[in-house]
C-alpha cells in the first residue's frame, strides 16, 4: 500500500471510530411517539445518542439478518413476544449479563437465557356491557366458547398478533385439540365477522351490536383520552377471566440487544435505563401500559381496571407456538 | 440498430429493476408441500375468488367512472368544465386505507350517519338494514374511488388527441354522437383506458391497508399472515410469486385482445375538436355527475380528517412536521424524475428495437406494481445487503478494512425500491402515449437525417409532453403514499408523512393520523393543480 493509501485508510478507520463513539442505534416495532420521548430523555442523562428506525418488527427482523454482521442495529425492540422469540431463534440476538434487569424482571417476562426482556405487560382481558351482562356470567376465557354466548362476542380478525398470542397461550395450557374444539365453538359465538381494530369491537359492543368485546386495555385506555371515543369507553367495564386458576393472558413489549451490535455497552445502558421507575411508570402514563417491574405505581386509569392475576406461564411458548394457533383459528373458520 | 449503446445501456438497467421480482419469483424452486397442504385445505380458495372479484370489480367501477367523466370533459363544454377537469384528479391523493377509516368511521354503527339516523327514526341495532361498508364490495367501492384517476387521466389525454377530423369523418360517415363514442372514440381510446384499468387492478391487487382493515382475505393478506404469523418467509415469497405470475396473464391477456388494434394519430392535430356546449340544465346535470366521485373520493374523507384533526392543527408549524413535508416531497420528486426518465428510456428502446432481451427485463420489472409494496421492498434489500456483504468481505480480504453497509439503509436503496415499485405506472403512461404516434413520423425523421435520439428528443418528445407529465404525477404522488418499502427501508432517524399517518392510524389513534394524512393530500394537490395546467397549455399550444 502507498503512503497516501494508508493515510486515506487511517482517515476512513478513525473517522468511523469517532462516528462509533457514545451512539446506540434502536430498530424499534414501537411506534416514533411512544419511544422517542423516552430515548430523547436518555441521551439527555448520559449524553448517549440515539438513531432510531421504526416499522413493524417482523420486517425490522428480515432487516436485521438481510444486513448480516454489517447490521448497525444494537437493540431489537417489539411490541409482542412472539416476534422477539423469533429474532431470537434466528440468531439475531444475544445473551446479555446484567444484574439491574434479571432483579428487576420477573423470569417469565424474559428469556432464559437472557436474550431478550419483557418491558411492559399488556393484557387482553375481557369487555363486558354492565346493563345486558352480570360480570356474574362471566368465568374463564374457555366458557367463552359455550353456546350459551351465541352472537354475543366481538372480537378482531385472527391476523392480529394478539390474538394469535391468545390462542398460543391455550395450546400450550390446553393442548391442541382442546383448543381447537374451543376455537371451533368460540367463533361460532361471533356476533359479526372480525374486522376493524381492537378500538372498533369496544366501540361496537357499545352500540349494541355484542354485549362482550376482548381488546387490550391499552386500547380501552387511550380511549378514554379522545373525545370521539370517550364515551364508547364508559359504556364497558373490564373483566379479568381466569382468576379463579391460570390468570388472565398477557403479553409483553420487549427488547433484545443485536448479535453483531456495535455499540454493546450502550444498548445495556439502554435496556437498564428502561426499567427505572421513571420509564416504567411513563409507559403506564403515556400508553396505559403495565409495568414490568414490581413495586411501580400504576396509572390511575390502570388502577380503574382493577387487580388481575396474570398468567405466569413463559411466554417464550407464544412464539413457539404461533404458527400452530394460525392453523388452529384457519381451521375454525376464524376470518 | 444504429443505436447499440443506447440499447445495451437500457438493457442493463432494465435488468437491474428486474432482480427484487425476480427474487421474489426465485422463492418457487423451494417447494413448501406442508404449508401449501394447509392454505389449499384451509384458506387458499378464499383468498383467489376474493382477490379476483376485487382486483375485477375495482378495475370494471374505476374504468366506468374514469372513462365516463374523461367523455363528458373533453367532449362537453359546460358551466364549471375548467375546475371540475382538475378536481376529477384530487382522489388520488388519498391513501386507500386513510379512505377506509374515514368511511368507516363515518358509516359504521357508531358513526355520524346511523347515529342520526337512529335518532330521527327512533330505530335500535337490528331494527333497520345498513349496508355494511367493512365488507368486499366496500373495499371494491373504496379502492375504485382513489383508482379512477388513473382511468381518467389517461383517458382524457387520448379523448383530447383523437383529432377533430375523427369527429367530422364519423359524422360524414351519419353516425349520431353515441354512435361515434362507441364505435369510434371508445376503441381508439382502449388502449389508454385499459392500461389505466390495469394499473387500478394491479393497485387493488398489492392493497393491504383496506381489505386487512375491512377484514377481506385476499392473496395480501394471506401473505402477510404467512410471513408474519407462521414465520414463513419463503411460503409468503411463494404466494406472491403466484399472485406475479396471475398478473402477468392479465397484462398477456390485455395485450393480445389488442393485437389486431393500432391507432395511430397523423401527427400534429389538425384542428382542436371543438366540445359541444350544453348550457341550463343539461349542462348543470353533468356538472353534478362529474363531482360525483369529487365529493364521494375526495371531499367527504378530507372533511372527515379535517374534522379529526381539527383540534391539532397548531402541530402543523412544529419543526418536526416541517421536516416530514421536507423529506416527503423531496423523495418523491426525485423518485418521479428518475422513474419518468427511466420509463422513457425502456418505451422507447423497445419501440426502436422490441427485441426480447430488451422486452422481457422491462415486462418484468414493471410486475412490481402488483406485488405487495413489502414484498418488493424485501426483494430489494435481499441483493443489496448481499451486494454489500460480499464488497465488505472482499474489501477486509484485499485491503484489510471493512466497508460496513454501503447502499443498503441509505436513500438510494429507498429510490431504488421506489423506482421498481413504481416502474409500471410510468412506464404505461408513457408506451399508451408512444403508442400513439405513428412509426411513419419516425421513418420520416429519420430519413431526414435525424438519429434515433434526435427523433425522441424533437418528434416524440413534444408529442409526449402530456405522457410524460402524467407518468411524473402519478408516480410523484405514488411515492408520497409509499408506505412499505419506506417503512423497511429508510435510513436511521427518517420518517416521512405516510411513515408517521401509519404509526398513528395502526395504533387505532385516527384523529391524531388525520392531519399527516391531510398533509399527504395538500402535498398532492400541487403537483395536481401544476401538471394540469401544464398539460391545458400543452393542448392549446398544439392547435
Amino acid at each position: 500500500m502507498k503512503l497516501w493509501q494508508k493515510s486515506l485508510v487511517a482517515v476512513a478507520l478513525s473517522a468511523a471510530a469517532l462516528a462509533q463513539a457514545a451512539e446506540v442505534n434502536v430498530y424499534s416495532g414501537r411506534q416514533e411517539e411512544l419511544i422517542k420521548p423516552m430515548l430523547d430523555k436518555f441521551s439527555q442523562e448520559t449524553g448517549i445518542k440515539v438513531n432510531l428506525i421504526t416499522g413493524k418488527p417482523d420486517e425490522l427482523i428480515s432487516r436485521m439478518q438481510s444486513e448480516g454482521r454489517n447490521s448497525p442495529a444494537d437493540l431489537l425492540i417489539s411490541t409482542d413476544v412472539g416476534r422477539l422469540y423469533r429474532a431470537e431463534t434466528q440468531g439475531l440476538l444475544q445473551a446479555v449479563d446484567s444484574k439491574v434487569l434479571t432483579e428487576a424482571i420477573p423470569a417469565s417476562l424474559r428469556h432464559p437465557e437472557q436474550q431478550w426482556f419483557g418491558l411492559t405487560m399488556r393484557a387482553r382481558p375481557v369487555m363486558y356491557v354492565p346493563g345486558k351482562i352480570k360480570p356474574e356470567q362471566l368465568s374463564t376465557v374457555e366458557d367463552l366458547a359455550d353456546p350459551k354466548w351465541k352472537g354475543k362476542i366481538c372480537i378482531r380478525s385472527s391476523d392480529n398478533i394478539y390474538n394469535q398470542s391468545m390462542v398460543a397461550a391455550l395450546i400450550a395450557q390446553l393442548g391442541e385439540e382442546k383448543t381447537q374444539a374451543w376455537a371451533n365453538g368460540f367463533v361460532k359465538n361471533f356476533a359479526q365477522p372480525p374486522k376493524g381494530g381492537d378500538r372498533d369491537q369496544i366501540k361496537a359492543a357499545a352500540a349494541g351490536v355484542c354485549d362482550i368485546a376482548i381488546a387490550n386495555t391499552y386500547y380501552l385506555g387511550g380511549m378514554f383520552d379522545e373525545a370521539g371515543d370517550k364515551a364508547a369507553a364508559e359504556a364497558v367495564k373490564v373483566f379479568w377471566p381466569n382468576q379463579q386458576d391460570r390468570g388472565a393472558h398477557i403479553n409483553i413489549s420487549g427488547a433484545g440487544v443485536a448479535k453483531y451490535a456495535p455499540n454493546k455497552t450502550e444498548a445495556v445502558k439502554l435496556l437498564e435505563y428502561m426499567v427505572k421507575p421513571e420509564a416504567q411508570s411513563w409507559y403506564a402514563e403515556v400508553n396505559h401500559e403495565y409495568p414490568v417491574v414490581q413495586g411501580v405505581k400504576w396509572s390511575q386509569r390502570l388502577e380503574s381496571f382493577g387487580q388481575f392475576k396474570a398468567d405466569q406461564l413463559q411466554l417464550s411458548t407464544l412464539g413457539e407456538l404461533n404458527a400452530k394457533a394460525i392453523t388452529v383459528m384457519d381451521k375454525a373458520g376464524w376470518k | 440498430m444504429t443505436s447499440p449503446l443506447f440499447s445495451r445501456t437500457v438493457t442493463v438497467f432494465a435488468l437491474l429493476l428486474a432482480v427484487p421480482v425476480l427474487v421474489v419469483l426465485g422463492s418457487l424452486f423451494s417447494p413448501q408441500p406442508e404449508l401449501w397442504a394447509h392454505l389449499f385445505d384451509t384458506v387458499l380458495a378464499d383468498y383467489v375468488t376474493n382477490s379476483l372479484l376485487l382486483a375485477l370489480g375495482v378495475a370494471v367501477l374505476s374504468a366506468g367512472i374514469g372513462t365516463l367523466t374523461a367523455w363528458t370533459v373533453a367532449r362537453y363544454q359546460f358551466v364549471g368544465r375548467s375546475v371540475v377537469q382538475w378536481l376529477l384528479l384530487l382522489p388520488m391523493a388519498i391513501p386507500a386505507y386513510i379512505m377506509a377509516y374515514s368511511y368507516t368511521g363515518l358509516l359504521d354503527f357508531a358513526g355520524p350517519v346511523q347515529s342520526q339516523l337512529r335518532l330521527w327514526f327512533g330505530w335500535s341495532y337490528g331494527d333497520y338494514y345498513f349496508p355494511e361498508i367493512r365488507s368486499l364490495p366496500g373495499a371494491i367501492l373504496m379502492l375504485s374511488l382513489v383508482l379512477y384517476p388513473y382511468v381518467y387521466m389517461l383517458a382524457r389525454t387520448a379523448f383530447r388527441q383523437q383529432s377533430g377530423s375523427l369527429l367530422e369523418a364519423s359524422r360524414t360517415l351519419g353516425l349520431t354522437p353515441r354512435q361515434h363514442f362507441w364505435k369510434v372514440a371508445l376503441p381508439v381510446a382502449r388502449p389508454a383506458i385499459l392500461t389505466g384499468a390495469a394499473l387500478a387492478m394491479m393497485e387493488a391487487l398489492a392493497d393491504y391497508g383496506t381489505v386487512q382493515y375491512f377484514g377481506v382475505t385476499t392473496f395480501t393478506t394471506g401473505i402477510f399472515r404467512t410471513w408474519f404469523g407462521m414465520g414463513n418467509q419463503l411460503g409468503a415469497a411463494q404466494l406472491s410469486a403466484l399472485l406475479c405470475s396471475f398478473v402477468l396473464l392479465l397484462l398477456y391477456l390485455e395485450q393480445w385482445s389488442r393485437r389486431k388494434l393500432k391507432f395511430y394519430q397523423q401527427g400534429q392535430k389538425q384542428q382542436e375538436p371543438t366540445r359541444q356546449p350544453l348550457t341550463g340544465v343539461a349542462g348543470v346535470t353533468l356538472l353534478l355527475l362529474c363531482l360525483l366521485p369529487v365529493l364521494l373520493g375526495f371531499v367527504l374523507p378530507a372533511l372527515q380528517l379535517l374534522g379529526w384533526a381539527s383540534d391539532r392543527l397548531d402541530q402543523l408549524w412544529s419543526p418536526g412536521f416541517i421536516q416530514l413535508l421536507i423529506n416527503s416531497f423531496s423523495l418523491a420528486a426525485l423518485t418521479a424524475v428518475v422513474t419518468a426518465s427511466l420509463a422513457l428510456s425502456f418505451a422507447y428502446a423497445k419501440r426502436l428495437s422490441g427485441h426480447w432481451s430488451l422486452a422481457l427485463p422491462v415486462r418484468i420489472a414493471s410486475m412490481g406494481y402488483a406485488l405487495p409494496g413489502t414484498v418488493i421492498a424485501i426483494g430489494v434489500m435481499l441483493p443489496l445487503a448481499a451486494l454489500d456483504n460480499s464488497i465488505d468481505v472482499w474489501a477486509e480480504q484485499q485491503f484489510g478494512i471493512r466497508t460496513g453497509l454501503l447502499l443498503s439503509g441509505t436513500l438510494v436503496a429507498l429510490v431504488l425500491a421506489y423506482t421498481v415499485r413504481f416502474m409500471a405506472v410510468a412506464l404505461h403512461s408513457v408506451e399508451a402515449g408512444l403508442m400513439q404516434i405513428t412509426p411513419s413520423m419516425d421513418n420520416a425523421a429519420r430519413s431526414l437525417g435525424e438519429s434515433p435520439v434526435g427523433v425522441l428528443k424533437r418528434v416524440h418528445l413534444p408529442l409526449l409532453r402530456a405522457s410524460v407529465l402524467s407518468a411524473l404525477l402519478l408516480v410523484f404522488v405514488d411515492v408520497l403514499k409509499e408506505l412499505p418499502a419506506t417503512l423497511l427501508l429508510r435510513p436511521f432517524n427518517f420518517n416521512t408523512l405516510s411513515v408517521r399517518t401509519y404509526e398513528l392510524a395502526s395504533d387505532e389513534r385516527l384523529a391524531d393520523a388525520a392531519l399527516p394524512a391531510l398533509a399527504i393530500v395538500l402535498i398532492g394537490l400541487i403537483p395536481v393543480i401544476l401538471l394540469s395546467r401544464a398539460l391545458d397549455n400543452s393542448n392549446r399550444g398544439a392547435t
